[in-house]
């Protein structure tokens, strides 16, 4: 009897910690960002906070370089983009774009060393484009980036290849088969926060303009074509596609909206104009910059299905509200603020 | 004398084994010798078996096994045939209804097909044993309040899976076969009907659930406060009373002011827990068919209250013709 009870015993206290070992370790602080009552909170835990911080540091700036003197499209040859620099300026942003992509493979990565103007390494008309396109953020896109800006080590982090980027994801194995359809979801996928959420939400949200706003205006449900037609299956991508925007951001759903009435604008904290932007910017820079190059890059690297690795909000913000959490690192860089004159 | 202050019930009376009453001609024999399990006894009662299992229990038990291994089947598929994955990621697996765009027609086996053999049979086998459940109490002399019960939990199960779909015009609005994935459901029908809590009839589900479990535990701890005046005979207390009955009854007098009766309360508990699914099902069938979003709708009924603002107003930026 005494065996019985203390054998059940043991193994409830074993189911219970178990159980508990699933659970985050306190402490848990909250910060409260609307009117009282509405749980409109920020969970945070500072252990996690404290492991992220240093990982979201900016790097050391190099002191600005002198304007003065000819200008690198005068000097060098075959230079279509910061050609306006000065020499001094352009050798300056050579060495910080080593330091940010390709610290350990130097100018090599790029260059041809024999001839520096030469394209024929595939990273140098990548890199060329991707100037492009980071001027292109830091001048159109300030309704997302605002003054902060962005610059390639924004996304790179000192690697070749940004670490979040995406892909269309890989078909199993046997995806033909009469049996095991996956319908795109019910996977515990990274992409969505180890959720059985679709598992690729940004094919549809973020390359193509699929509907995310799946609420109606109406409350009683209508007919013909004043019926709201969007299914519960679109609903489940849309919110694939916010666990992948909490997840990136390192928040909870109340940093943009009002979980009361999630589609309500006039209940949304401005965060989430801010996200808007970041949706369409996203979906800008996948389909005007990085799906253009899909044939500048060799097969290596490129995805399982042959698509170029493309940009989601991870990409930049890997787990801080804001990447490098706001660090003004671009106005150092006023070369990657504007436009060049072509 | 027995103490009733513990997690497992102590006294075990042990009886010469019986099968129970004789069956009437026509039905089937029991199965099994029975047989005493001690720490079974400590949940329940300690003899295992016969079971009667009857024409309508196999073919419910031959419904529900093919449907269990239509769905077992295509999760191990989903994982390329991997049993160890299987294992590893099976709250994560699911047999899914069909895409939006077969609406209410056939879909090829492989694209929800599965899903709507497998309803089929699911159905079929939870029919056949609610009529077993009719059948075999009416067997025994005993009123169909289980059955009935029964019912209700299968109206909500219907409303789901079979009658909100048909009503939406696609079998795509039903719930998957998986346990995520039916959670991801229930979220995602919430998020897209406007948040299911401004549902009233979600709202009364919620009470009688709650409900449920609050008499539960007041009916339960009620009746093993007084067993030591013989409580526990609760039916014979309904026109006996006895100072048992008494004693429980002045206790709620006592502290709320108001007390059930021996018969009473479990014509509450049965209503409580029987309409939980009922008000939830008809919850769940106004939403998309009649009401496409409660928020706006319980705005209109005003039943949301206002917030104070006190953040910067925000304005959709897709109404202002932004173009970026």
């Amino acid at each position: 009897m005494r065996l019985i009870m203390r054998t059940l015993g043991v193994a409830s206290l074993t189911l219970v910690l178990t159980v508990l070992a699933g659970c985050e370790r306190p402490p848990i602080e909250t910060v409260q960002t609307g009117f009282r009552g509405t749980a409109m909170v920020q969970v945070y835990n500072p252990r996690t906070l404290a492991k992220q911080a240093p990982l979201n540091a900016a790097p050391a700036v190099p002191e600005a370089a002198s304007a003065d003197g000819p200008k690198a499209k005068d000097i060098y040859k075959n230079v279509k983009v910061l050609g306006d620099l000065s020499v001094a300026q352009f050798t300056r942003h050579m060495l910080s774009i080593t330091q940010w992509v390709a610290p350990e493979a130097g100018c090599a990565y790029c260059h041809n060393l024999e001839n520096l103007a030469d394209d024929s390494k595939y990273t140098k008309v990548v890199a060329r484009r991707m100037i492009e396109m980071t001027q292109r953020i830091n001048s159109d896109w300030k309704q997302h980036v605002a003054q902060t800006g962005v610059t390639c080590y924004t996304c790179h982090r000192g690697n070749n290849i940004p670490q979040q980027v995406w892909y269309a994801p890989k078909d199993r194995k046997y995806a033909n088969s009469l049996l095991g359809d996956l319908a795109g979801q019910n996977q515990p996928a990274r992409s969505v926060g180890l959720t059985s959420l679709p598992f690729d939400p940004f094919t549809p949200f973020l390359l193509n303009a699929a509907d995310i706003r799946v609420n109606g205006n109406e409350a009683m449900a209508m007919k013909g074509t004043a019926a709201n037609r969007h299914s519960t299956k679109q609903a489940e991508h849309t919110y694939g596609l916010m666990v992948h925007m909490s997840e990136s951001l390192g928040v909870n759903c109340t940093y943009c909206h009002n979980t009361r009435n999630f589609q309500a604008w006039d209940e949304s904290r401005p965060q989430r104009v801010t996200s808007w932007y970041g949706i369409r910017m996203a979906r800008e820079l996948n389909n005007d910059y990085l799906k253009p190059l899909t044939e500048a890059f060799p097969r290596n690297r490129l995805g399982p299905q042959g698509d170029v690795a493309k940009v989601n909000c991870t990409t930049c913000h890997q787990g801080a509200y804001k990447p490098l959490y706001g660090a003004p690192m671009a106005k150092d860089f006023p070369e990657l603020q504007a436009l060049a004159a072509k | 004398m027995a103490q009733y202050q513990n997690l497992f019930t102590t006294v075990q009376p042990v009886g010469p084994l019986h099968d129970g009453v004789a069956l009437p001609r026509g039905d089937d024999q029991r199965s099994g010798t029975p047989f005493l399990f001690h720490l079974l006894g400590r949940l329940g009662n300690a003899q295992i078996g016969p079971i009667y299992l009857g024409s309508l229990g196999v073919a419910s038990l031959l419904f529900g096994t093919f449907a269990f291994n239509i769905i077992g089947f295509n999760m191990l598929a989903s994982v390329d045939w991997n049993p160890i994955q299987l294992v590893r990621q099976l709250f994560w697996l699911a047999l899914e209804p069909p895409p939006p765009q077969y609406g209410l027609s056939i879909p090829p086996l492989a694209q929800g097909g599965w899903w709507l053999v497998t309803g089929f049979m699911l159905t079929v086998s939870i029919l056949l044993w609610w009529a077993r459940t009719y059948r075999r109490a009416r067997q025994l002399g005993l009123g169909t309040h289980v059955a009935w019960a029964f019912a209700a939990a299968i109206w909500l199960y219907l409303v789901c899976g079979f009658f909100r779909p048909i009503m939406m015009g696609s079998w795509s609005e039903a719930v998957p076969f998986g346990i995520f994935p039916h959670l991801d459901w229930v979220s995602a029908i919430s998020l897209r009907h406007g948040n299911l809590f401004y549902n009233p009839f979600h709202a009364l589900s919620i009470v009688f659930l709650y409900g449920s479990v609050l008499l539960f535990a007041m009916h339960g701890a009620t009746i093993l406060a007084v067993s030591r005046f013989g409580g526990e005979r609760e039916i014979e207390q309904i026109v006996d009373r006895g100072t048992a009955s008494e004693r429980a009854a002045l206790f709620w007098r006592w502290t709320m002011g108001f007390n059930a009766t021996m018969e009473s309360i479990h014509r509450w508990a049965w209503w409580f827990a029987v309409l939980c699914p009922l008000v939830g099902g008809i919850g769940i069938l106004l939403t998309g068919p009649v009401v496409d979003n409660w928020y706006l709708w319980s705005v209109k009924h005003h039943v949301v209250p206002a917030y104070p603002q006190i953040m910067p107003a925000v304005l959709d930026p897709a109404l202002l013709g932004v173009k970026p």
